[in-house]
């Protein structure tokens, strides 16, 4: 009983959302409040048992020296950030923001040069003519010139005109190319979620197939 | 064969060396070895441990015959003692007991000497640059159009009467596409103060939201207009990706904002907000390094800042020598990469040929560390 009631809700709330396709009306609404509602008060829970309880509480609990003690800065931090409520000390949960932001952009740096800028160059040393295997010559041809043109168009400091001009718009040529392969597969990928989403209508709701 | 085994006696594994383990946070001992002798008759090798090598020794775990390694957890600051056994159908045989071995976090991974060579390198460039910006130097960044368009849409809401909503994508403070979003925040919300636009600004993360309210209220008080600033029209909805979604949605609907801003990191609901916000009639400018999403943009918004665009949007609208001298330094850094390419690919072609082989081999292998 409880299963068909679930399936009756959930039938009922998907066709609430897809009636936004012809105008926004109240069923729209109720739909979208209940998630956006529900969906703040389960992260409200969500972050206290996957991230409070378990790396904060349970951790002090658990650890011991050192390893106990240090997590009273995240506290600190975390409880300075309530500090907004009031105008005359909120300027202090500026302190948790810079804290955030610093270490966002520290380890940006790290995770940026050995995740992308090493491996990616390392992968574009390329021969450009293999002996006896010209599609694969023809392959490496395109890879490198396809990052160093979309590189030129990411340079900022000389206008697109010029020498500069025709390498930038053979890049953007690249980069519109690979939007569109993009868009086709994501596109695809969309298909099947709703034809996942028409199933259950008429599937698990209706057992019309 | 095994009567053979039996007969003469089984080898132990040889060589064992028992370590901590190399350029890693700690808890974790590693235990190698070469291979027994009689390798091709073993079930399988067992490691053993001691916390006091007067107590007896007790199982670790197990390692598939042909196979030398182990790495076992521990607790840091504690003395292991180790030995390995080579475990056949019939017999067994201990290596000597190694130890007292201790665990311990390294501060730096040694195989990484190549990403703080470049590290230091490019951010001495990026530095050099921002002192020479603050000197005086004439700094020339070109122009941006979807940039340009931001003063446009600010001033096409305001005369239309209609707020400007800014969202500042999916991701969390410590994504540098959230700290450009907010950067680019902070000159809308000034143009949108000056003209007295309403700004509205959901966002999925509340510490975001807190940097954001911090960026307006900034930002108002630069336009000489503190008084005109409303912290709850900088909100929280959802951290929940279409449950966001759907509030962004509702509010586009309901508030018909003249101008969307879609900067930051998005994700699969990219193209359910570019879309409704296309469908209100209002003009769209979005920005996002997010490769995936960013076909999505493209079609819908009238303006796309594409990946690093994004980035340097907010040192050319703010022209401050500090983000100008940034922007120089990362081309600069452009070009040295582009050099170092050029470079490989000529050494990774005439290796190809049977020339330069080694110098070749040398200098791609300093790009996956030492």
């Amino acid at each position: 009983m409880a299963e068909i009631i679930g399936i009756w809700v959930a039938a009922f709330l998907t066709l609430c959302i897809f009636s936004f396709l012809y105008k926004d009306n109240p069923l729209y609404k109720f739909a979208e409040h209940l998630y956006v509602g529900s969906s703040a008060a389960y992260m409200l829970v969500y972050f206290y048992f996957f991230n409070i309880k378990p790396m904060l509480i349970d951790k002090f609990i658990a650890e011991t020296g050192l390893a106990r003690w240090i997590l009273i800065i995240p506290t600190f931090l975390g409880v300075i950030m309530l500090l907004r409520i009031h105008p005359k000390i909120g300027w202090i949960s500026r302190w948790s923001i810079a804290f955030t932001m610093g270490i966002g952009a520290g380890i940006g740096i790290v995770a940026g040069i050995h995740g992308y800028i090493l491996p990616q160059t390392k992968a574009t040393f390329l021969p450009l003519f293999i002996k006896g295997d010209l599609i694969q010559s023809a392959n490496n041809i395109i890879l490198v010139v396809g990052v160093l043109t979309t590189f030129l168009f990411f340079y900022f400091s000389k206008e697109h005109k010029g020498l500069l001009k025709p390498p930038v718009k053979i890049g953007m040529a690249f980069i519109m190319v690979s939007f569109g392969a993009s868009f086709g597969y994501t596109v695809m990928a969309r298909l099947s979620l709703l034809i996942g989403r028409i199933y259950f209508l008429l599937h698990n709701w209706l057992h019309l197939i | 064969m095994f009567l053979l085994i039996f007969l003469l006696q089984l080898s132990p594994p040889l060589n064992v060396q028992v370590f901590d383990t190399p350029n890693d946070k700690g808890k974790s001992i590693s235990i190698k070895w070469k291979l027994s002798p009689d390798d091709s008759v073993l079930s399988y090798y067992e490691v053993f441990r001691t916390t006091d090598k007067k107590h007896e020794y007790y199982s670790r775990g197990i390692v598939l015959r042909g196979l030398n390694k182990f790495d076992d957890s521990t607790q840091d600051g504690e003395k292991y003692w180790y030995k390995v056994r080579a475990v056949s159908p019939t017999d067994f045989a201990d290596s000597e007991p190694l130890g007292p071995v201790i665990s311990y976090a390294q501060w730096f991974h040694h195989k990484r000497w190549n990403a703080l060579i470049l590290g230091i390198v490019f951010c001495g460039l990026v530095l050099w640059y921002i002192k020479k910006a603050k000197h005086g130097g004439s700094l020339f960044i070109r122009k941006i159009s979807g940039l340009e368009a931001v003063d446009d849409a600010v001033g096409r809401a305001t005369e239309s009467g209609k707020p400007i909503l800014y969202l500042t994508g999916l991701s969390d403070m410590s994504d540098v596409a959230t700290i450009a979003s907010l950067s680019i925040l902070g000159r809308v919300a000034k143009r949108a103060a000056t003209y007295g636009t309403p700004l509205l600004v959901p966002c999925y993360d509340p510490i975001v939201m807190s940097a954001a309210q911090e960026v307006v209220k900034q930002a108002h008080m630069e336009a000489g207009r503190p008084d005109t600033y409303n912290e709850s029209k900088i909100f929280y909805l959802t951290a929940d990706q279409f449950g966001y979604a759907a509030g962004v949605n509702g509010i586009m609907l309901r508030e018909k904002p003249g101008a969307v801003f879609l900067q930051g990191y998005f994700f699969a609901e990219s193209l359910l907000l570019a879309e409704t916000g296309n469908s209100i009639g209002a003009i769209q400018i979005a920005g996002t390094p997010a490769t995936t999403q960013l076909p999505f943009f493209v079609a819908a918004c009238d303006y796309t800042l594409i990946g690093e665009e994004m980035y340097a949007a907010s040192s050319y609208l703010s022209k401050e020598p500090t983000l100008l001298g940034s922007i120089k330094g990362e081309d600069f850094v452009k070009l040295i990469i582009i050099i170092v390419i050029s470079i490989g690919i000529l050494l990774a072609s005439l290796s190809s040929f049977g020339i330069l082989k080694t110098s070749a081999s040398n200098f791609i292998n300093w790009f996956s560390g030492f």
